[in-house]
């Protein structure tokens, strides 16, 4: 288990440092020099060798990169060049509307997915499993941001439910918090419910031939209640894995649903600060947000392995 | 044949149609603005009606295709093409070499990838060469792994072991044996990761990073749909559709082909 455990930390230390060096070459190897970019065609040669000296760019390559990475470590994110704070406190912020999103969506999309599953499994064969498997079809080939646009088309332009953009800010209470997350929360969600429905559907399948199964049949449990208590533990294991590579997908996602509804969150800062040309805040959030990343699928690895005896020893 | 296998042949193959029949007509110039003919409803004139700058929203979609399928197609080239001869040499290898490929396709692998594509299309400038080049890298780590898990089980079989015994060396054995037993494999993945390509594209351009006016992409004319959404509610539909249609299209073409080449992987047991 510690070798396991050891041998995880090690491909997530190297996975981040690569990671580092790939942001970092991006933004900083980029065609043209950062500084005169950010500035734009017509600034002052002067503020563009004081922004030089500002973002460290006088200095070598890897002297540039080790005050970044190290910064970085530190909790140092720069100051963002266009709103002048510290970027760490824009993260704070946004990432207090990101989070809670994404977690919404993640429950959302896995009890709608455990739901389904479930559902096609144990109706196998019949018109409820065909439906269930041609709407999560439909899903898989929606993209996130048709359906927001839907949802904004029916649930508030069309019957005024539900608000269109914009957030009312934490201490607006429930109601209003509920009719600004509602839809995006649906819209990053649907699609990963989709895919969560066949991976699950499949895992569960998968269980239906193991003996256990069988014997939980034979001592009298109904089809359902060796579905959830038997199958469905089982069963977990993959999709496991697959929740955590979804987290992934649900950042990139959050990046264009934070646009489509005008949501003040990180996905909405990453790609603010592309447009306004804010390098200091691009690179910082995108390593943080592949940190997250990261992090999360060790710690789903972590998961796998507690409930997989198998993998605790080594091969 | 399978119905999945026809039904994704027949929306995936309208979707190059339309590509390709963009290449030599569109029924008007998609670059011709006239304002005056702005937020037409749908009529005889104009099937789906006009966009908000007066411009044929059939026309569009038509050169919608021919950039969705364009960048896919590249993006899956660049795919396979680096990553397939990776997953090769990874398998004949083995030892460090293999090790060293398939970490590094790992570290790919763990990155948000539409996140580090918006990153890098918004540096090197928005265009359709961008979008290509950063979708297709995503592609690299996915072939990789496909063709060095197919490779690894071929490299145990007879003819193989014939073939060394022969006295061919890896390179031949991988081009001349291996590779042919691994084409079903790669192109049921090209077919689904055609369909990513896709989403991709318009995810990128729908924030405006992919390609640029007066090129047209269904992802940019869901963006601009989403202004005047009030106004011409239409506009958001057809676009959303294509995109729907042909990934649909692709995803069960996939799925079809991967139960007509290998039964014994059926997705619906």
């Amino acid at each position: 288990m510690i070798r396991y455990l050891a041998g995880r930390a090690l491909a997530l230390m190297l996975t981040l440092v690569a990671a580092s060096l790939v942001v970092f070459a991006i933004i900083d190897i980029a065609p043209g020099d950062p500084a005169a970019y950010m500035m734009g065609l017509n600034a002052d040669p002067a503020a563009v060798a004081a922004l030089r000296t500002e973002l460290g760019l006088d200095g070598s390559l890897a002297q540039r990169y080790v005050d970044w990475a190290g910064g970085l470590l530190r909790g140092d994110l720069g100051v963002s060049y266009t709103y002048r704070v510290p970027v760490s406190e824009l993260v704070a912020e946004r990432a207090a509307l990101s989070i809670p999103l994404a977690a919404i969506a993640l429950v959302l999309s896995s009890s709608l997915a455990l739901g389904a599953a479930l559902l096609a499994v144990s109706k196998r064969g019949r018109p409820t499993e065909t439906t269930v498997m041609a709407l999560s079809q439909a899903g898989v080939a929606t993209p996130n941001f048709w359906i927001a646009l839907l949802l904004v088309l029916v649930f508030s332009t069309t019957l005024g439910w539900f608000s269109a953009g914009g957030f009312p800010g934490w201490d607006a209470g429930p109601v209003a918090l509920f009719r600004s997350l509602a839809l995006p929360a649906l819209a990053l969600a649907l699609p990963q419910a989709a895919v969560l429905t066949r991976v699950m559907r499949s895992a569960l399948l998968d269980t239906l031939n193991e003996d256990y199964m069988r014997t939980a049949r034979a001592k009298g449990l109904s089809q359902w209640a060796a579905l959830t208590r038997h199958a469905l533990p089982n069963a977990m294991i993959p999709v496991l894995t697959i929740l955590g590579l979804q987290f992934s997908f649900l950042l990139a996602g959050a990046v264009i649903i934070e646009n489509v509804f005008y949501l003040p969150g990180l996905g909405r800062l990453v790609f603010q600060a592309i447009v306004q040309r804010d390098l200091i805040v691009v690179r910082s959030v995108v390593m943080l947000l592949v940190f997250a990343a990261v992090a999360i699928a060790f710690l789903v690895d972590l998961l796998y392995a507690a409930a997989d005896p198998r993998l605790r020893r080594p091969a | 044949m399978n119905r999945a296998l026809i039904l994704g042949a027949a929306l995936s193959g309208a979707a190059i149609l339309a590509a390709l029949v963009s290449l030599a007509w569109t029924p008007y110039d998609i670059a011709a603005i006239d304002v005056a003919r702005a937020f037409s409803a749908p009529s005889a004139a104009h099937w789906l009606g006009t966009d908000h700058l007066g411009r044929d929203v059939v026309s569009l979609l038509l050169a919608g295709a021919r950039t969705s399928i364009a960048v896919a197609l590249v993006a899956v080239g660049i795919g396979i093409g680096i990553g397939a001869p990776l997953g090769l040499l990874a398998a004949a290898r083995g030892g460090l070499i293999d090790e060293i490929i398939m970490r590094a396709n790992d570290m790919v692998f763990a990155f948000p990838a539409l996140l580090l594509a918006i990153l890098l299309t918004a540096v090197l400038g928005p265009s359709g060469v961008n979008a290509m080049i950063a979708i297709g890298v995503f592609n690299v780590p996915v072939f990789a792994r496909v063709a060095r898990g197919g490779a690894l089980a071929l490299w145990r079989r007879e003819y193989v072991l014939a073939a060394r015994a022969a006295g061919k060396g890896g390179f031949r054995i991988s081009v001349e044996h291996v590779l042919p037993n691994l084409a079903d494999q790669l192109i049921v993945q090209a077919t689904i990761q055609f369909s990513l390509g896709v989403i991709a594209e318009a995810g990128l351009s729908y924030v405006g990073l992919g390609v640029q006016p007066p090129d047209a992409s269904w992802g940019r004319m869901l963006s601009e749909s989403q202004t005047f959404v009030f106004l011409a509610p239409w506009l958001a539909l057809a676009p959303g559709l294509a995109i729907f249609a042909t990934v649909l299209g692709l995803n069960l073409m996939g799925d079809g082909l991967r139960d007509a080449l290998d039964p014994k992987q059926r997705a619906d047991r």
